[in-house]
């Protein structure tokens, strides 16, 4: 291991004061941060606040007008765009998606496949997928191409709740078993951070950054995604104390199940349960009228209505 | 049994054909058509010049088409009007400054409609070995750069991400495009060869399950398109550059047919869809 200590501590792509200019005007500037191996860095900002830009330069998409990028010599990179649309003209099967940058070997695609559960969909086309199952495909190309960095630009999108955890386990447990860095950008705050390593909150410019806990109580994380944030935020950082079943209801690790999951209403680790009563005196519900958890739903439709 | 001058076209027609095929097939899946319209218009052009000029025709018309296409790229990374806009633009121009020029060289009488439909049965055995000669050697750069391109047509972000070179790629495809139009031009004429490159790829995607079969397919089918059509004009003494599009047309008429269609697209549709058909 100790070999390997100095090609460790090396960070797989690093940005420089970058910066990306389109049209004369910055569509993110400033930007500082490395990905090492092993490391999960988490991009999280509003629409347009650069995201993707970033992720761009990072892997030499685009070459920033400011600053500088420095990657690693022979960085093997492993890339979900955000955007992706293959033309229905063009007759491509799962498999063959599978080494659309590269050749692999039939054991490597078999892999990757059923590690992100699409083995059964091998000889299908690519069009006749669901969102859900392109996105799972997309990641199961990038991952079977077994890269240094992985760069997934919204990765679950279009895939429903437990999958989408299923789908943050599975980039997790890649994490673990290559050592690959990867370069996660989300809209979906909540699951994401407890896996993550640095949480990088841009808005055009690097906001806030820390570990997720650090960026959850900062004031310009705060500002920039105003107090409902504040509230669910506290549901990734107790990330594990709870499943959110198919039917939107949230098993407890206590055994209980409620409607959502909010902190302070005694299910969460750290929770008091005497304070409980005292800051919540009702169950929240579709109606009943404090406006949390229509603020909750808002916020949900408006960030995750892609597919 | 055949006259030498219909051989000869037919061997022309077919090598031209099977080097059309995998290009057609990456035409449609970048969607552009109008971009191969664009180059085969300036074509005109290209023919105008080599008569002002005493150039190699088919030279003259090869670096013109090249022209255009990079200079569609400037303007394209100047990006203040669409692409398709842009090619109109290209399109049209070139080939009316190609009929102006024309018109200004009163000293020469050009025949416009063989360079508008081609004159397949006009190729001399010259021609024939360049068709061959030229088609070997589109195909083996397509061979070469088959990753890349359909890396880039499936999304060049993705392809360069991962170390291929997409804007590379598209380059030398765009030259690949020059090239072949130059060299198709006798054969189906300016008019006609974006119809060779789409139709038999067309037709071919029905059947196809994958990109490389749907590459060799559309050769298939374009030779059988460019056979069916001389041996119609023949029987019915029709042009052939246009006997040979009705060919391709009729061919992609049978594809639309409910039958006959391939197994394993089939089952692969019917296995995540749980069968509709």
């Amino acid at each position: 291991m100790l070999n390997f200590h100095k090609s460790d501590q090396a960070p797989l792509v690093s940005l420089n004061n970058a910066g990306i200019r389109r049209n004369g005007r910055w569509l993110v500037r400033g930007v500082e941060f490395s990905i090492s191996r092993g490391e999960i860095v988490t991009l999280i900002g509003p629409n347009g606040s650069g995201k993707s830009t970033t992720a761009k330069a990072a892997i030499g998409v685009l070459k920033p007008d400011e600053g500088w990028v420095e990657k690693l010599p022979g960085l093997k990179v492993g890339y979900v765009p955000q955007k992706l649309s293959i033309d229905w003209t063009l007759p491509l099967t799962v498999e063959r998606l599978m080494t659309l940058t590269g050749p692999l070997k039939g054991r490597e695609v078999e892999e990757a496949m059923h590690s992100t559960g699409i083995a059964h969909l091998a000889r299908a086309e690519v069009q006749h997928l669901s969102g859900g199952e392109f996105q799972r495909a997309l990641l199961a190309r990038a991952i079977a191409r077994k890269p240094d960095l992985l760069v997934l630009d919204e990765p679950v999108q279009g895939v429903d709740f437990s999958g989408e955890i299923a789908l943050y386990d599975l980039i997790k447990t890649i994490r673990n078993r290559t050592g690959c860095g990867i370069l996660l950008i989300s809209h979906d705050l909540h699951v994401v951070m407890a896996e993550t390593d640095t949480v990088i909150c841009l808005n055009g410019h690097v906001c806030c950054r820390g570990t997720p806990q650090m960026v959850s109580q900062s004031p310009e994380y705060l500002k920039l995604f105003g107090s409902r944030a504040a509230k669910s935020l506290a549901v990734y950082s107790h990330d594990h104390d709870h499943t959110h079943l198919p039917d939107g209801r949230v098993l407890h690790t206590d055994g209980s199940i409620t409607e959502h999951c909010h902190p302070g209403d005694g299910h969460h680790h750290g929770d008091h349960a005497h304070d409980d009563h005292a800051t919540d005196d009702h169950v929240h519900g579709p109606d009943c009228g404090c406006g949390y958890k229509s603020r909750l739903q808002g916020y949900d439709t408006k960030e995750s209505g892609r597919v | 049994m055949f006259d030498d001058f219909f051989t000869r076209a037919l061997i022309a027609g077919i090598g031209l054909a099977i080097t059309v095929g995998p290009l057609g097939c990456f035409v449609i899946w970048r969607r552009m058509a109008y971009f191969g319209d664009t180059m085969a218009h300036s074509a005109l052009l290209g023919v105008a010049l080599s008569l002002l000029l005493d150039l190699n025709l088919m030279l003259s018309v090869f670096i013109v088409a090249a022209a255009v296409s990079l200079l569609l790229l400037l303007l394209q990374k100047r990006g203040a009007l669409s692409t398709d806009a842009l090619l109109g633009i290209l399109s049209h121009s070139s080939l009316s400054i190609g009929l102006v020029i024309v018109a200004f060289m009163t000293w020469v009488r050009i025949d416009l409609v063989g360079f508008l439909f081609g004159d397949i049965l006009a190729v001399s055995e010259a021609d024939v070995d360049l068709v061959w000669g030229g088609g070997i050697l589109v195909l083996a750069a397509i061979v070469y750069l088959w990753r890349p391109l359909l890396a880039s047509t499936v999304n060049p972000e993705l392809a360069e991400a991962e170390g291929l070179q997409p804007e590379r790629a598209r380059l030398y495809f765009m030259l690949l495009m020059a090239l072949v139009i130059a060299i198709a031009m006798k054969i189906v004429g300016i008019l006609l060869i974006t119809s060779l490159l789409i139709i038999p790829a067309a037709t071919a995607r029905r059947f196809a399950t994958s990109p490389e079969i749907m590459a060799v397919l559309a050769s298939v089918l374009g030779a059988l398109a460019v056979t069916g059509g001389l041996f119609g004009s023949l029987h019915f003494d029709t042009p052939s550059g246009p006997s040979i599009v009705v060919a391709a047309m009729a061919l992609f008429v049978l594809s639309l047919l409910p039958f006959g269609r391939n197994k394993q697209a089939e089952t692969a549709i019917h296995s995540t869809h749980g069968g509709h058909h």
